[in-house]
């Protein structure tokens, strides 16, 4: 970032002048309000800023220039899935007859978002090798809360109401058992083997007649593909159990391995990482979740129907009495999921085949350039990312990986995912997606490679970056000590409300 | 070398035995493991624990820890202070930092604890 | 593939870089017994024919129509502002501020956003976002359990039905869920049955940890929200408002009526309908549930210089770090919905915002009357602010022919609330500052037609 670049902007709340604005909307004839009871009416307007239209779009425009996002440079965030986010996409699910339309539309004039919604159903099981799919989930982890409650339903069902253990490996997502937790779950951590993959025999040992579920992702948190899951499907499923996949490394497998032949029994998507919505600084993203045969009359409703002369609609309240029931309000967050579609179209099978294949060849390119640099603790092909680690860096110059990665946004990079997963000291999780070049790589691994240098010669320099960014480093203790969540707004400051 | 005339556990807790009473703390090593703290939830006066039952919660800016009960016994008092300044489980640990003090019901497991030098190289041996 | 960088000649070097010949030998380590075969989808499709195939689907969607559906999402004037911001790539495509020195942008909008929406809620604690109206009440829901060790809820039948529906979802059966009923005549009618609400308040060893309730209601009515609250205050339960935030604007927020909690849906505040989303779940609490509310949360620090800056905090409460104890599963959230729910009210003021609600109130009161006319008075008698049920024979039929005449006719009650029998021939209609007296006047005329039509082929008396 340059000298002349972007700065902290004051809040909105000291922007705003009392008088400023307003031009947009009519005003309401006198008396609109007079059918309201004094007693239901608002008495102290809220004090929300008075801006004009210039100012408005100034302050969002400079706030933008704070931030680091894919379309400015190279945001290898493991497990995030960072690729580019297509245009058309954007354009598409701003077409009017998809962003104008009323979730409670009638069937017949919903007929397009209905095909649409449709034929994404029937790409994504495809993918996932899975027997049908729900659209509804929000996001990932709500996507994993459907299933395991899909699965909490299917135990009640065969009278197996004491499975009430989740079990998951310590490199797992927080979200796993945490969603287990919300499904009224026992969560079990088993712990890894020591070539980072699931530890076969401790997960035979756990396995029981109170086991309800385990949760997987493959290829796991590590970027590796576990080799071993073959057998753990088995014994997971000789104990009575179901396996659930956690989808979000699909990116590197893309058409070389459908969870849903392999055995697995239900897995969630995160098309924001994998199909390429955008991530929109936290989100919106979708979570559809695929189920095989046992799962299937479980699934969330409405689910979309299509009738033999080739019309779709919604299932209607109560059709399904076996269903789990809504997530959420009405389909899903339709908007995401006509990008996620578009996605898959330009791509096709072919495409998405070469996803996960330069996905992964880049993963792997750029774990052997920084190899000699830095610790590779699991020094395996990788899939779509890998765990490098600084522990070497630190013992011998005090310079952790948190330095390293602050120290990568002066050289203009957004830093890998660091400290994740849990089970590996010091480790930086990196993760390039098939939509960065070589000459990026390049320059990035030199980047790294250069600061593991500072860490020897001038070790301040690291552990007192980044040195360029808008603001250094925060008082977090501070932050969460005295919790400052909102502004006071002066009160009287506004003027009156006219009526 | 951590105090002297405290008594030790290996989830790093402390122990200052009163008479019928005991204080119960985390050590310095664990405060600095865990970093800046910023949140400590302790239980409510008159809960009776189980020794190794957990007693409360203890939070810093980016890990949370479980806080174990050393001995068993009846909660007699909790550190106030500490809800509106955490900071003294970092800055004071063994004194101002304490955070509950119990009735112990079973004073024998006292026996049972780590001393000092067995804490040292608790630590030592990371 | 369409948007990769890499030329045969790049992969050759970096396959070469690794002592490789294929990209299939990185592949060796899937068992050769679970490798997928083969993918079976249409080919790729070049971007100008997926662009006709994309505006095709949308077009068979029917948008032209004068519209009077809301029960839950409103059509409003979303300022070009709005858009325009959220298309810039600087917000659309990061993620979640976890490197706050490169993210203050992203990390002062949300803290502007929990501002915000706490002006309009009067409750101090915003969460960054949940998913919609309907996940975030039972986020609420599910914190009035933590905050009470309470296993019980009561939610009026005024609360949306997807809401309740995924309330339920959400408990699975491991928690209480009761409905609270409506009164189902005279001049309260449409709204929660207060006597009931004690009843079930005052069932012995069967403590209820929250009450929630809806502000307008989903028949559109206003509920005693401060009984409703002073009931379950006196239980020691705690109280949930269901809000509709534009509506706040005229309306007494939830901290004026002694509210814990409020969940919402904050899709009227700029946001396109687009069939479900994505929208934004509003979630606030007073101070003292902070440490229950689910979510990130944003607050206001300096850096190491002493420079005003903002970060993400209490992160100890959430998934990745507290894990099988976090207080949600929530990770992703609707943070771009957030943003644009702040250029919304940055734009169109708090003078703008009422004139937005108040105008909605006009034009609903001169639907109702339209209605009338036409043949199709009210259910209910009490208040309402911009949306009501209103009564006509056969409304199913009804509303499909009003279809072919150009007009959405709103909700067809019989759907979305099946088991209320006082509901069976109703329409839930609404009007906003969209609304215009032209669109009124043909939903009138069509009305009265598709009317005196059925009067012709059904005569009075006839059975139906």
């Amino acid at each position: 970032m340059s000298v002349t670049g972007p700065r902290l902007q004051p809040t909105i709340f000291e922007r705003g002048r009392p008088g400023r604005g307003g031009g947009k909307i009519p005003h309401p004839p006198k008396g609109s309000l007079d059918r309201i009871p004094m007693e239901a009416r608002r008495v102290v307007p809220p004090a929300l800023p008075e801006m004009n239209e210039p100012d408005v779009v100034r302050h969002y425009v400079n706030l933008s220039q704070l931030n680091y996002a894919v379309d400015t440079g190279f945001y290898p965030l493991g497990s995030c899935t960072m690729k580019f986010n297509p245009k058309l996409n954007e354009w598409a699910a701003r077409l009017p007859g998809f962003a104008n339309l009323h979730p409670f539309a009638p069937d017949e004039i919903a007929q397009g978002t209905l095909q649409l919604l449709w034929e994404l159903e029937g790409a994504l099981a495809e993918i996932s090798g899975m027997r049908a799919v729900t659209l509804q989930p929000a996001a990932g982890a709500q996507g994993e809360l459907t299933g395991i409650l899909m699965i909490r339903a299917y135990h009640r069902a065969r009278g197996e109401a004491e499975r009430d253990e989740v079990l998951v490996p310590d490199s797992s997502h927080g979200t796993n058992p945490a969603t287990a937790s919300m499904a009224g779950f026992k969560t079990i951590t088993i712990r890894s083997a020591a070539d980072g993959g699931i530890d076969l025999d401790a997960f035979k040992a756990a396995l029981g007649p109170r086991t309800a579920a385990v949760m997987i992702t493959n290829p796991s948190t590590l970027g590796l593909f576990e080799t071993r899951i073959g057998d753990l499907l088995d014994a997971v499923h000789a104990a009575g159990a179901l396996a659930y996949m956690d989808g979000a490394n699909l990116n590197a497998i893309l058409g070389r391995f459908k969870p849903g032949e392999a055995g697995f029994d239900v897995m969630h998507f995160n098309v924001h990482k994998t199909f390429s919505t955008p991530h929109g600084g936290g989100g919106p993203g979708a979570g559809p979740v695929g189920v095989g045969e046992a799962l299937l009359p479980y699934l969330p409703a409405p689910r979309v129907l299509r009738a033999d002369d080739g019309t779709f609609r919604l299932e209607r309240s109560g059709e399904r009495p076996t269903s789990i029931g809504r997530l959420r309000s009405f389909v899903g967050n339709t908007g995401v999921l006509v990008r996620a579609y578009a996605y898959i179209r330009a791509h096709g099978g072919s495409g998405l085949r070469e996803v996960s294949d330069d996905a992964v060849l880049a993963a792997n390119y750029l774990k052997h350039l920084l190899a000699p640099t830095f610790d590779i603790p699991y020094d395996r092909a990788c899939k779509h990312e890998f765990v490098a680690s600084a522990s070497t860096i630190k013992k011998r110059t005090g310079v952790r990986t948190l330095d390293i990665a602050k120290r990568l946004i002066d050289y203009g990079y957004h830093p890998p995912t660091i400290y994740f997963p849990l089970t590996v000291d010091e480790g930086m999780l990196i993760e390039p997606t098939e939509t960065e070049s070589v000459e990026t790589l390049d320059a990035f691994a030199e980047a790294l490679i250069a600061i593991a240098g500072e860490a020897d010669a001038t070790p301040e320099l690291v552990t007192g970056a980044p040195h360029t960014a808008p603001v250094r480093r925060l008082d977090e203790a501070r932050a969460a000590r005295q919790p400052d969540l909102r502004w006071r707004p002066m009160t009287g400051a506004q003027t009156p409300c006219p009526d | 070398m951590v105090p002297t005339d405290l008594r030790y556990t290996k989830d790093h807790e402390w122990v200052r035995a009163d008479g019928a009473e005991a204080t119960i703390g985390i050590t310095a090593y664990a405060a600095g493991q865990l970093g800046d703290i910023v949140f400590v939830e302790l239980p409510d006066v008159g809960r009776v624990l189980e020794q190794s039952a957990p007693f409360g919660v203890v939070e810093s800016v980016k890990a949370v820890s479980d806080l174990f009960a050393p001995v068993a016994g009846e909660v007699v008092q909790a550190n106030a202070a500490l809800g509106q300044s955490p900071e003294l489980v970092n800055g004071d640990p063994y004194d101002a930092g304490w955070m509950i003090r119990v009735r112990l019901s079973e004073p024998g497991q006292l026996d049972d604890l780590l001393d000092a030098d067995a804490y040292d190289a608790l630590i030592a041996a990371g | 593939m369409p948007y990769g960088p890499h030329t045969s000649d790049d992969r050759a070097r970096m396959l070469a870089a690794l002592g490789l010949t294929s990209v299939d030998q990185l592949f060796d380590d899937i068992p050769v017994a679970l490798r997928a075969s083969h993918l079976d989808l249409p080919p790729p499709e070049p971007e100008l024919e997926l662009a006709a195939r994309l505006t095709g689907l949308a077009a068979r969607n029917r948008t032209d129509l004068a519209s009077f559906l809301g029960a839950g999402v409103y059509r409003h004037w979303s300022p070009p502002t709005v858009d325009q911001i959220l298309l810039r790539s600087e917000w659309y495509t990061a993620y979640t501020p976890y490197q706050p020195e490169i993210s203050q942008g992203t990390l002062q909008s949300i803290y502007e956003y929990e501002s915000l929406l706490a002006e309009l809620v009067d409750l101090d604690v915003v969460s960054a976002s949940h998913y919609d109206g309907a996940a975030a009440t039972a986020e609420a829901a599910l914190m009035t359990c933590r905050a009470t060790r309470r296993d019980r809820v009561l939610i009026s039948r005024g609360v949306h039905p997807h809401y309740r529906e995924t309330v339920r979802t959400y408990f699975a059966g491991r928690l209480a869920l009761e409905e609270i009923p409506l009164i189902t005549d005279g001049d309260s009618a449409g709204t929660t049955d207060l006597a009931a609400l004690e009843r079930l308040l005052a069932e012995p060893d069967r403590p209820v940890a929250g009450v929630i309730a809806a502000q307008p209601d989903f028949l559109g009515l206003l509920e005693p929200m401060p009984a409703i609250g002073q009931l379950a205050h006196a239980a020691g339960a705690l109280f949930v408002a269901v809000i509709e935030p534009v509506s706040l604007a005229v309306l007494a927020p939830p901290g004026a009526y002694g509210a814990d909690i409020a969940a919402g849906e904050g899709q009227p505040l700029g946001i396109a309908p687009q069939y479900g989303g994505p929208y934004l779940g509003i979630l606030a609490s007073t101070d003292a549930l902070v440490r229950q509310i689910p979510g990130r949360l944003v607050g206001m620090t300096t850096d190491l210089d002493g420079t005003r800056a903002f970060v993400m905090t209490m992160r100890a409460r959430e998934q990745d770090i507290r894990r099988d104890k976090a207080a949600s599963n929530i990770c992703t959230n609707q943070a771009l919905l957030a943003l644009a729910a702040s250029v919304y009210l940055a734009t169109i003021g708090p003078h703008g915002l009422r004139d937005v609600a108040a105008l909605g109130a006009a034009r609903a009161a001169e639907l109702e009357a339209a209605l009338a006319l036409a043949g199709a008075p009210r259910i209910h008698s009490g208040p309402y602010l911009n949306e009501f049920a209103v009564r006509v024979p056969d409304a199913r039929a009804v509303h499909r022919r009003l279809l072919d005449r150009g007009v959405l006719a709103g909700l067809v009650l019989a759907d979305a609330e099946p088991d209320d029998p006082s509901l069976a021939d109703g329409l839930l209609v609404c009007a906003t500052e969209l609304t215009t007296a032209d669109e009124i006047a043909r939903f009138a005329g069509a009305l009265a037609e598709v009317l005196a039509l059925a009067e012709v082929l059904a005569p009075a008396g006839a059975a139906r």
